[in-house]
Parts: C-alpha cells; structure tokens; sequence
C-alpha cells in the first residue's frame, strides 16, 4: 500500500533514492485503523490479577501507621504489598550522568508522603473492582508535615525541606565572560520575567501493562518508551539483570511521560510476591493525578545590545519546579541551561538553571524537554529588543541569528547548517499579507523561530545496535529495540533498511521492543530514534550489502567495477542488463558460506561536559524551524482564535514527508494546547482538577489546519542526513502565539497558559496603562 | 446485586454476556467480549476514544451500562472492513497517514462513519465540527481531517459504500 504526499518541491540533497522520502504506509497502521493492533491493555492471560495503587491523598505528611487488615479480609484479595515488601525500595536512576543528584526515590512511601498521588501500597486481587475496593479500605495513618509548593519558596533558606539534603535538586551554570559587566555597559537592556505551567502528556492511552512468571524469567509486556529499564526493575526486586524481561507495547502516545518507569515496579513487586499473572490499568484520572509532568519555569532575561541591535549580553536564570523527587530534573535543567539564549548570539552570556524539590507531583521528561519552555522567554526578548531598537522582529532576528561555525554558550561550535533564516522567511512568506480586523476581532501576526536538541547529551556516549537478517526466501527481518511511541519510529527503520538492501517494504518485517530477543536500541526519547537507530540500520544495511556484493558480482558475471543496483528485490547491472532475485543471492550466500544476516552497533559523537567551569560538549545537533501565526482576539471574551498557523522546519532529509508532516502537525497542536488552555492546576499540593473534562487539550474545532512546511536544507547527522522532527515542531507555538496575541492586544502575556482571562486582564492593561507598546 | 444475561450485536453477530448492573458497555465489550479495539480513553465520556455505534447511532460507549445494551446492535472499527477488504474510509485514513498512535483511530472512523453516511457532502468545516467531540493527541487533526474529506469526495455513489455493520446476522 502506497500513499503518495503532495510536500513541497524540496532541495534534494542527494541523488533521488527508491524508498527514503517517499510517503509509504507500514503495517502497524493497517492494524491501527483495523483495530487490531494489541495496545498494553489490549493483552491479558488466564488467571491473571489485577493490580491497584494506593495512592497518598495528602501532599506532605508523615506516615505513622498503614492498617491493611480489612483491605485483606476482602475475598478476591490475593496480596498486598508496602514498602516493607519492597527488596530494594529505591529507584536509584543518577539522571544528571554526572553525580549530581544523589536522592533516590522509594518505589512505595516508607515514611514520608511528599505528594498527593505518591504510592503507598499496592494492591492485587482476582476481579479490577475488587481491586479498587481494596485499595480504597487501606488505611494510611499520617500526621502533618510542612510542605512546599513553589520552587522559589522552596529554594529560600527557612524553607520546610522535601528531602533531607535540601530543596536543590540541580543547579547548571553556564557562561563565558562578563555579562554582568556587558549588561552594565550595554547601551539598550530589555528584561523579562516569564512563567510556564506545569502540563500533562495526556495521551489518549493511560499507563497500563500485564506481567507474568515465564520459566525463571520475570516478564512485563507494558507501554513503555524504555524496554532498558528492565535492569532497574531486576535492582529493585534484586534479580540478576538478566532475569527480567520487558516488552514494549506500541504506545498509544508517550510524549515522554512513558519515558520514565510507570506501573513496570508496581507489576513486577505483584508478580513477584503472587506467582501469578498480573494486569495494571492506571485510570485517566489516577494519570492526571500521578503521572509526572512537564516542569513549570520562572525565567528572568535581562538581554543587553548595541543600538543596532545586536546582542552583547544576556543573563538568565531559570527555576523549574522539579516536583517531589529528581527523576529526570537534571536532564530538563540542563537542556533548557544550553538553549536559554536561543539561536542567537551572545558573546557574554550567564545562565543559572536550578530545578528546586517541591510537595508536588514530580515533574519529568515531556516532548521539548526544558528546551521548549525557554522558547517562550527568549522569542519575548528579541520581539521586546526588535521594538527597543526600532527594528523589525526579522531584522532582529536576524542580525542575531547562529551560524554554522559560531559558538553557543558552552563553547561548543555549531557544525551543521542553521537553516533559521530559510525557516523564517519561508514561514512568513507563506503567510502572505495580514489580515485585517473583522467583526470587532482584533488580529494580530506573531512568529517564532527555536532551536532544539536531537540526540542524547554527548557525555551519556548514546549507541545503538541493529540486526538484519535476509531470510532464504528473499525477504528482510528486522530485529531492533527501539519502542513505537506512533510516530512511525519502526515504519521508517523499514524504509531505511529497504533503501540499502532493495528489498521491498511489503517483504519487510520489524520486530521491536523486546529487551529479551532485540539488540538493544534505547528509548524513544530526547528525539534520538531516527538519529541513532537510522543510522543503526543504516550502517548495518551499508555492511551487509558490502558483504553481499562479491557473490551478487560473481552471480551476475560483473565487474567489481559494475555499478550493482539493489531494488525491487533484485540486484542488477545496467550493461550488459542483469538481473538475480535476492532469493537467488541468499542461496549463493548459503551455498558459499556466507552469513546473511548481521549485528551493529552504531556509536553517537560522545564528548565531555565539565558542570564547574559549564564548558564543554552538549548535544550531538539541533534542528532549527520558526512558525508563524496569524490569531483573531474577541476584546470582549478574551478569546484566541487561531486564523493561520504556518510550522516551517529544516529536516534535513525527510525519511518520510508525510509522517514528518504529521510529527510537526502534532506537534503544534500540543504546543497550542500549553499556549492557550492546558494546565495541572495544583493549590497547595492538592490537585483540583484530576478530571479529563478540566484539562483541556485541543479539539479539532480549536485548530486551523495545520500547515507544515518541511524543508531539507542543512544535512544533519541522521541517516541520508536527517534531523529529528518529534520535540522540535512543539517547541516554539507558545512564543509564537504569545506574540500574535500581543500584536494584536498592544501587550505581551508572560505568564502560560493565555486563556481567555489572561488576555483580557492584559487587554484592560493595555488600555488603560497604554500597553507595553507590543502592538 | 447480582449479575444478568444480556444479549446484543456486536458486529452483525449475537453475543451473550452476564453482566453486572453497573458494568459499563465498555467494559463488557472489551473484558467480557475481547472487543479490545474499544479503547478507555478516560470513563468520562471526554474523550469520546470508546466510541461505537449503537444501532446507527455513536454513542460513548463508557458512559452507557451493558444492560442498556441488550437486544441492540452495536458497531465496532471492525465491523467496518469487509473481512481482509479495508472500508475505503480505513483506506483513506492510511492514505492520508490519519493514525499516528492509533489509539484514537477507532473512535475517528466511526464518528466520521456515521457523519459522512448522514452528510455525504460535507464541507472541510463540517467535518472539523463533527469530529470536534473526539480527541486526538498526536495529529493535530489536520490529516484526519483530509481523509474524511477525501473520502467524501471520491465516494462518487454515496450508496456504493458498505454501511457499518452490514455483515449478516
């Protein structure tokens, strides 16, 4: 099945290949739209139980007793487990990769409650209901603790602590000369203090997985973005690593917020102690409650340039409410630390980026990952520096812009193109004139442009290894352990694969995500699939096709020098024509001895980062885009209506155009999801509002179409010389929209998300303080 | 209280189940009748990801009791292919690369089954209004959106599509 995409006419990069950059469909789609694609909780076993958390219902507390007497006495009740039944209570993950963060989490509250949602005990039992029941009759006896609810209270020094060792969790430093000084000197500073909300990933599919006993080997087929973390759950029940196996499941979304272990512990502890089957199915509410989050950020710019407008300093701190426990804190500070500054220069620069603990759901890795918060600050600055100047928000821009070659603050240089100015005026191009006011709506035009990583920080050294294997009748087995979070992330590992080998996709098969019996890949995060495991595939392919080609040669009677094509499932020389099945080439093979199937593993540029001096290597390479926005705002509600929305990204090569576009289609509509309506809104550390109805993502009536624009500039360092799409299309729509909605209004919203309130507070600010002078 | 036989269609054949009062059709069809590409999405009838059609008609399934489904007949996203043969609405949803995830997938085709059978010709902001009801997390909708147009427009004879659920009892 073919599916053919109407993209723009793009600048090829290389010579027109077979399979890449075609738009083909893949059979985990047809089982999609059949039905018949068995999600996490799609899959269940004879006998099995079902698991239940007991959650804790305050945010800060100290447990005096846990009675699960009656809980017990429930008939169907088979087990119940505390963290006394825990072998190693403690998911010990070092997420900084440097030493930096040494709290552990427990996997179940032993003491101390420090968020409403925190797991206490778990529960399994013979029918879901009962489960629930049961879970419902433990009794968690506790007295007050003081808590903290806010990362800049929380990083005062009288503050109560979360954890014993303090309320920092992280704190980067990045810089290089003198900005204080260059500030003080600078002829124009603009300053901005911006606020970003804690969001949900709410994907459609809630955390949801069945574990079971297979032989010796404990076995957990989940939604997981990370089938690795096989070895944390083996540590926490104190197995040999080897002895746990996880499956993943295609996801039903993930967005990051399967990145880190959701009900793999609470399974495995149940299995374990039960000797049974087990299926735990969070509730969407119990997600919305439980499940980490995207970290709030308070960010304060001060952005010092000449009167021309180029920019001489900045200064930047940043706090992010890490929530209860550090997770992937580290990480997030750091990325939002290297981009703070954005896809501009500054020559001296000073960024402080701290993640504080606080009684609050802990916050974690989602889509954008720190990188995308800043987006919103820094696009706010060059608008506020462009009117400062009296330039325009593209001169600005691009007076400022990175190149290829310059440095960004950790002194790293940038050795890929940087294809902002193509994004931009594309972007704005295709937005063609603005519109005028109608009906009492004002409108307004806002644009924003990002840079965002792709690829692991370079000191975690990333690789990822790869099999391939012709099968005797010619067609090609797949086996890799990357997980399928939707975006296409296996489908397009065939394409890759096929490009190389000539095999057609239709005699393709992929098996993925199976820490037993696929090489290891690593996760489907931080944007790094088609970067690491395409160019697993891509070079395993490269080889084994070399290792082919003297039989193909021989079997055709060529020349070493013959030019031998792989396509269509054959090989083939052009003069004189012919032509062998792959078929005929694997009987060769066999018949001489040679091995058709082979393992790789591809190796990321590794690098040092060094946190005292805040130099050093960070991200392997970025992808660049701006979107361009054209917003309608009712002065009487405060309403956003979005008119045009434009996404312009530089890919590189696009493996696929038309799943590219979707990524960045996405990726927009999550993005005006946190712009416009989303946010946990917590008070206190109580969540008051853990029903789907009060967390409001976008619906098809919110958005306009969608309108993508995938360029392929600068090769990247993926295959074919593809950049990550999947985090970079959401990253820069709030800042985008904030300035549509400020040129519109005459004053600039700081604080996420802009609802209709906001807006119209800003409004009546604007008229009657006479605006920030946005308009 | 105690559980109750019920009888229903599900796909064009009878199924029975005993069921509890306050079981959710839902939960029936998937943990009772294995129809597991019913999907929970959040109980609330929010998202609208368990919808099905009930005699025609797209109801949330989570929001609607077993019992009140006994002696009807109710739609799944498999009644829609004709055994291995894709509807052409499922062809034009891969065409158009109108699933990412796929989670939401069933509950699209359906609504936008049942739409396109009452609307055959349906303008763009038609369609974006009766899918409004059905999240999405992955698409942006925007491809969606394009297969059900497209689909609209290249059914030159509205009756020459198999209705959902057509396959005999």
């Amino acid at each position: 099945m073919t599916a053919t995409s109407d993209v723009e006419p793009r600048e090829r990069t290389e010579t027109p290949l077979h399979t890449v950059g075609t738009s083909v469909t893949h059979d985990d789609f047809v089982q999609k739209v059949r039905g018949s694609l068995a999600y996490a909780d799609d899959w269940s076993l004879p006998g099995m139980l079902f698991g239940r958390v007991v959650r804790a219902q305050v945010p800060s507390a100290r447990i005096t007793s846990i009675d699960v007497g009656e809980a017990a006495r429930l008939p169907g009740v088979v087990a119940i487990l505390t963290a006394a039944d825990v072998p190693n209570n403690a998911i010990a993950e070092e997420a900084s990769g440097l030493g930096m963060s040494p709290v552990v989490m427990p996997v179940l509250a032993e003491d101390r409650i420090r968020y409403q949602g925190e797991p206490v005990a778990l529960v399994a039992a013979e029918d879901p209901e009962v489960a629930e029941q049961a879970a419902e009759l433990v009794m968690v006896a506790t007295e007050d603790f003081p808590g903290v609810f806010s990362p800049e209270r929380a990083l005062e020094p009288d503050a109560p602590h979360v954890h014993d060792s303090g309320n920092e969790i992280v704190e980067w430093r990045i810089g290089r000369g003198d900005a204080e000084r260059a500030l003080r000197d600078a002829p124009v500073v603009v300053e901005g203090t911006y606020r970003s909300q804690r969001v949900d990933h709410a994907y459609l599919e809630p955390e949801a997985g069945v574990g079971w006993i297979d032989g010796d080997v404990l076995t957990l087929r989940v939604a997981t973005q990370v089938i690795e973390h096989a070895r944390e759950i083996a540590r926490i029940l104190g197995l040999a690593e080897s002895r746990v196996r996880v499956i993943g499941t295609y996801m039903g979304g993930g967005f990051g917020g399967k990145e880190d272990l959701t009900v793999e512990p609470h399974l495995a502890l149940l299995v374990w102690k039960t000797r049974r089957p087990v299926k735990m199915v969070w509730s969407r509410q119990e997600s919305l409650l439980a499940r980490w989050k995207r970290h709030p950020f308070v960010m304060h710019y001060s952005t010092g340039a000449d009167r021309d407008g180029r920019i001489l300093a900045q200064r930047i701190r940043i706090v992010g409410d890490g929530g209860a426990y550090p997770l992937l804190s580290p990480r997030v500070l750091f990325a939002a630390a290297v981009t703070a500054a954005g896809p501009y220069a500054a020559p001296e620069v000073q960024i402080v980026s701290t993640a504080a603990f606080t009684n609050t759901v802990p916050s974690s890795a989602m889509r954008g990952f720190g990188a995308m918060q800043v987006v919103f600050a820094y696009e706010a600055q060059m608008d506020r520096l462009a009117r400062a100047v009296g330039l325009t928000p593209t001169e600005v821009r691009e007076r400022n812009f990175l190149r290829e070659g310059d440095t960004i603050p950790t002194g790293e240089r940038l050795d890929t193109h940087v294809a902002l100015p193509e994004a931009m005026h594309t972007a704005l191009e295709r937005l063609g004139p603005r519109p005028e006011d109608a009906d009492g709506w004002r409108v307004g035009r806002g644009f924003a442009c990002n840079m965002q990583p792709y690829g692991r920080a370079r000191y975690f050294a990333d690789s990822a290894s790869c099999w391939l294997g012709l099968e005797p009748d010619g067609s090609l087995l797949i086996r890799i352990g990357i997980t399928d979070l939707g975006g296409g992330q296996a489908a397009s590992l065939c394409q890759i694969a096929c490009e190389i080998l000539g095999v057609p996709m239709e005699r393709t098969t992929i098996h993925i995500s199976d820490s037993a019996l696929t090489p290891p890949a690593g996760g489907t995060f931080a944007t790094r699939q088609l970067y690491m495991s395409g160019n697993a595939v891509l070079q395993t392919a490269r080889e084994l096709r070399e290792r082919l080609l003297p039989v193909v040669t021989d079997l055709l009677g060529a020349e070493p020098t013959d030019e031998v094509l792989f396509a269509g499932g054959q090989v083939s020389i052009r003069d004189p024509d012919r032509s062998a099945s792959l078929r005929e080439v694997v009987r060769e093979c066999e018949r001489r001895g040679v091995d058709t199937a082979h393992l790789t593993t591809f190796h990321a540029e590794a690098g040092e980062f060094d946190p005292r001096t805040g130099q050093g290597k960070t991200f392997p390479d970025y992808t660049y885009g701006t979107h361009a926005v054209d917003v309608a705002v009712d002065p009487e509600t405060g309403a956003v209506r979005i008119l045009r929305y434009v996404a312009c990204h530089d890919v590189g090569r696009a493996i696929n155009p038309q799943r590219v576009e979707g990524q960045i289609q996405g990726g927009v509509a999550q993005g005006v999801g946190y712009a416009l309506s989303e946010e946990v809104r917590i008070e206190e550390g109580v969540n008051v509002a853990a029903l789907f109805a009060d967390y409001l993502i976008p619906t098809s009536t919110d958005l306009p179409d969608i309108e993508p624009i995938v360029l392929e500039v600068g090769p990247g360092k993926g295959p074919f010389g593809a950049r990550g799409i999947g985090e970079p299309s959401i990253a820069p729509c709030a800042a985008a929209l904030a300035g549509a909605i400020a040129d519109a209004i005459g004053e600039r919203i700081t604080e996420l998300p802009m609802t209709p309130e906001r807006v119209l507070r800003a409004l009546k600010h604007a008229e009657t303080a006479g605006g920030d002078g946005s308009a | 209280m105690r559980k109750s036989p019920i009888a229903l269609t599900v796909n064009g054949r009878t199924r029975e189940a005993w069921v509890w009062p306050h079981q959710t059709l839902l939960q029936v069809l998937r943990d009772v009748l294995g129809a597991t590409e019913v999907k929970y999405g959040c109980g609330e009838g929010v998202c609208s990801t368990c919808t099905v059609l009930m005699d025609g008609e797209s109801i949330n399934s989570c929001l609607m009791f077993a019992v009140q489904a006994a002696g009807r007949s109710v739609t799944t996203v498999k009644g829609l292919a004709q055994g291995e043969e894709l509807h052409p609405l499922q062809e034009s949803f891969l065409a158009h690369d109108a699933a990412q995830c796929g989670f939401c997938t069933p509950g699209m085709l359906l609504i936008a089954h049942e739409f396109i059978g009452r609307h055959p010709q349906p303008s763009r902001e038609e369609i974006r209004e009766a899918l409004a009801g059905n999240l999405c997390r992955c698409t942006g909708y925007t491809k969606i959106i394009d297969a059900v147009e497209s689909f609209a427009m290249d059914r030159k004879d509205p009756a020459s599509t198999p209705p959902a659920g057509a396959a005999p009892r």
